[in-house]
């Protein structure tokens, strides 16, 4: 099978874009079980939602990555059987919550695992495989041996994020409101969601803009760079890696088009003749064009030596 | 006892193996050996200490095997027990060396580990079975199904996450019979616990296995697009959060059926740890002997705040934290008192005590003595010599013993503290 190349739909548009410029797979949902998705399909939708990715040849994900509360489990089990009817291909899990739900609620799902930037050992996602689970998401934190060991040493699938922004702090306080409150202001008249462009400077670092915004989830805190892991593609791919994710979060629908069309050539240029692969910077232009010029592309971590 | 505690007390009775613990746990924080003692002293049931690896504290000067010996023996005279926080996320590198270290905390006398990684679960699970495992706060869980998921996977604990609320926590006791921990005082990390690399980010250090350095805390320029929020004159932007104090709400998390109370803070000092431990003991016991008598004792708060001042709050216990909640303020003011002294030796014959100096004080300082269970009382400090007789005019030398007559009986490990600035 050919890497998977996956990316967050908002709408039904963006599946049919997404999966049109080349998209293998769609992850989807609502806040209600999600956290940080560029926009909401209602449960109601997911059976036109599915069909339209399926029909388009790609997969569909349900978006279920929340650390849930009580309150919020009574519609679970409802939730993952409309989903299971509407023939969605796996649901991604971080809360055992979840899982708990999905094997009395719909069993033959297939379940991810992703608990974000706690998810950095082939072990821990051992215990999730015994459990059923059929593919780790892993920490944008590690580097690339360590995601090179982590699929070397398990039997379940990894995925890894090549490109966009990350999450790099979650909280369920209200900071933005309450900083509000603090200055006076009459935050309750104002969105402080995604859309507003709002960031963070920390006083020693001027040029790196944290996106940051809130909604029902609590305060989110982003990335002040891109990914970038095109031109490293085969590292990756040797690796065996399975699936490759497009984080399309605050990017407009052609920024996150440019990018599936790259990544989509790259990958099908290396499983065409790996040993003939040849990296084409014309694939990174469009991505370069598009790109904030205040955002610079990095690799993340996929260098780096971390120390604690 | 409310509706949902009595339910929940029976639920867990009726089905053979109890749950609930017959009283609350008080559970302290121990950097070091020293600290470990006075934790356990002044009435920690147990207290969580970190080994060389795997701990979140990679600064605290943690224990080494022989010390976790000396720990857990002392702590045994007093019914205590010790647990070690192996609460890192392990990476790939990491992994070769758990069982191992994880039989020798068991080979050391370890209760129970604190640990949020499943890969660590299960290592101690099959490798260490002596061990209890306590799910960590660092896995975040709030919800009853995700308990009732771990008491599955065989744990007899968990930590909550600090989001939980009073309500939430009831709700869970009433749908799982499972001994639930929640954090009662301390700093806290304002993300949910686990999801913030800001310091991965900014300085390569990894934040979850021990190498926060608080970035939540620095300060931040708020912009939007026409510029920055807030005027030049305004304190800045930050995600800290101020200190949790649940000592006026302990009827309210013991009817909710807490099982363990648990104090933050491996890298506060004897001073506090001693403090902050004799406060909740004293509230916790004064509880379980009378639930319908029990009075909050201004005395407690006091005692807390003599051994730091910092302002607190209750977190998410009661409502979602709002403005007041944060820190946009330079908020720590020195403590009013400072740590002068242990006492080490006493001779009720003579009326005299030993103590070990922490810091200076002389014929004429104000003095206050305290030992475990609110015991204490004021004098003025008089002549003063040392362990030969000779007169000392100050004592101006570190861990220097001093003799000293108290005007009450005191006993070894009781404080000898002073008004901050005051020699
Ligand atoms: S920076 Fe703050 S929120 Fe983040 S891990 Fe450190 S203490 Fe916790």
């Amino acid at each position: 099978m050919t890497t998977e190349l996956l990316i967050a739909a908002g709408s039904i548009d963006q599946i049919r874009s997404y999966a049109g410029a080349g998209a293998n797979a769609v992850l989807i949902g609502d806040s209600r079980f999600g956290a940080r998705l560029p926009g909401s399909i209602a449960e109601a939708d997911l059976k036109e939602a599915v069909a339209c990715a399926h029909d388009l040849g790609a997969r569909a994900y349900i978006a279920a990555g929340k650390l849930l509360r009580n309150h919020e489990l009574p519609a679970l089990p409802g939730y993952l059987r409309a989903a299971a009817e509407a023939g969605a291909d796996a649901v991604t899990f971080g809360d055992p919550a979840v899982w708990m739900a999905v094997r009395d609620a719909a069993p033959a799902m297939a379940m991810h695992w992703n608990v974000e930037m706690t998810g950095t050992n082939s072990a821990a996602a051992a215990f999730w495989s015994r459990r059923g689970v059929s593919r780790a998401v892993l920490a944008r934190e590690l580097n690339g041996e360590e995601i090179a060991d982590f699929k070397r040493s398990g039997t379940i699938e990894v995925q890894v994020q090549v490109h966009g922004m990350t999450n790099i702090y979650h909280s369920q306080r209200n900071l933005l409101q309450s900083y509000m409150d603090y200055l006076g202001r009459e935050a309750s008249l104002v969105d402080l969601g995604p859309s507003e462009g709002r960031f963070l400077i920390e006083a020693e670092r001027p040029d790196e803009r944290l996106p940051v915004y809130e909604d029902d989830n609590g305060t989110h805190v982003m990335s002040a760079d891109d990914i970038c892991l095109l031109e490293a593609l085969p590292e990756l791919l040797e690796a065996g890696v399975d699936s490759l994710y497009i984080e399309p979060l605050l990017k407009s629908e052609a920024y996150n088009v440019a990018a599936i069309r790259s990544y989509r050539r790259a990958i099908d240029a290396w499983h065409r003749d790996p040993g003939a692969y040849e990296f084409d910077e014309e694939w990174l232009a469009p991505i370069r064009a598009l790109q904030d010029p205040g955002r610079e592309l990095s690799f993340g971590f996929l260098y780096k030596e971390q120390v604690y | 006892m409310n509706g949902t505690a009595v339910h929940a007390a029976e639920a867990a009775a009726g089905n053979g193996r109890r749950y609930r613990l017959d009283r609350p746990e008080l559970l302290a924080p121990a950097g070091n050996l020293e600290k470990l003692k006075f934790a356990v002293h002044y009435g920690a049931d147990a207290v969580y200490i970190g080994g060389q690896s795997y701990g979140l504290r990679s600064n605290a000067d943690n224990f080494s095997f022989e010390e976790m010996r000396e720990g857990v023996e002392f702590a045994a005279r007093y019914g205590a027990k010790v647990f070690v926080a192996t609460n890192i996320y392990a990476h790939q590198e990491d992994l070769p060396g758990i069982a191992d270290y994880l039989k020798q905390l068991e080979a050391a006398g370890i209760a129970a580990i604190i640990t949020a990684d499943p890969a660590i679960v299960e290592t101690a699970m099959q490798h260490a079975p002596g061990l209890e495992v306590h799910l960590s706060t660092q896995q975040s869980t709030m919800n009853w199904q995700a308990v009732r998921f771990w008491k599955e996977v065989g744990l007899p604990r968990v930590v909550l996450a600090r989001e939980t609320s009073m309500e939430e926590i009831r709700e869970i006791k009433s749908h799982v019979d499972l001994e639930l921990e929640v954090f009662i005082h301390g700093a806290m990390c304002s993300s949910v616990s686990g999801r913030c690399v800001l310091s991965n980010h900014f300085t390569d250090r990894d934040s979850n296995r021990g190498g926060c350095c608080q970035s939540c805390r620095w300060k931040y320029d708020l912009h939007q697009e026409q510029g920055p929020i807030g005027d030049p004159g305004d304190n800045m932007f930050t995600m800290g959060s101020k200190d949790l104090c649940m000592i006026r709400h302990i009827p309210d998390l013991i009817e909710a059926g807490v099982d363990s109370f648990k104090i933050e803070g491996r890298m506060k000092s004897i001073h506090y740890v001693a403090s902050v431990v004799g406060a909740y003991r004293q509230a916790i016991d004064a509880y379980m002997a009378d639930p319908a008598g029990y009075e909050l004792q201004p005395a407690w708060e006091e005692e807390i705040g003599k051994a730091a001042n910092r302002p607190l709050n209750t977190g998410f216990f009661y409502s979602t934290p709002g403005a007041s909640e944060h820190i946009y303020e330079p908020e720590e003011k020195p403590a009013p008192y400072d740590f002068a002294a242990i006492v080490r030796e006493y001779d009720p014959a003579t009326g005299i005590a030993v103590v070990e100096q922490r810091s200076p004080f002389r014929p004429g300082t104000e003095v206050e003595f305290v030992g475990p269970g609110g015991r204490s009382f004021k004098q003025v400090a008089g002549p003063l010599s040392d362990t030969d007789g000779a007169a000392v005019d100050v004592a101006r030398h570190p861990l220097q013993l001093i003799r000293i007559r108290t005007v009450e009986p005191v006993a070894p490990l009781d404080m000898m503290r002073k008004k901050i600035g005051s020699v």
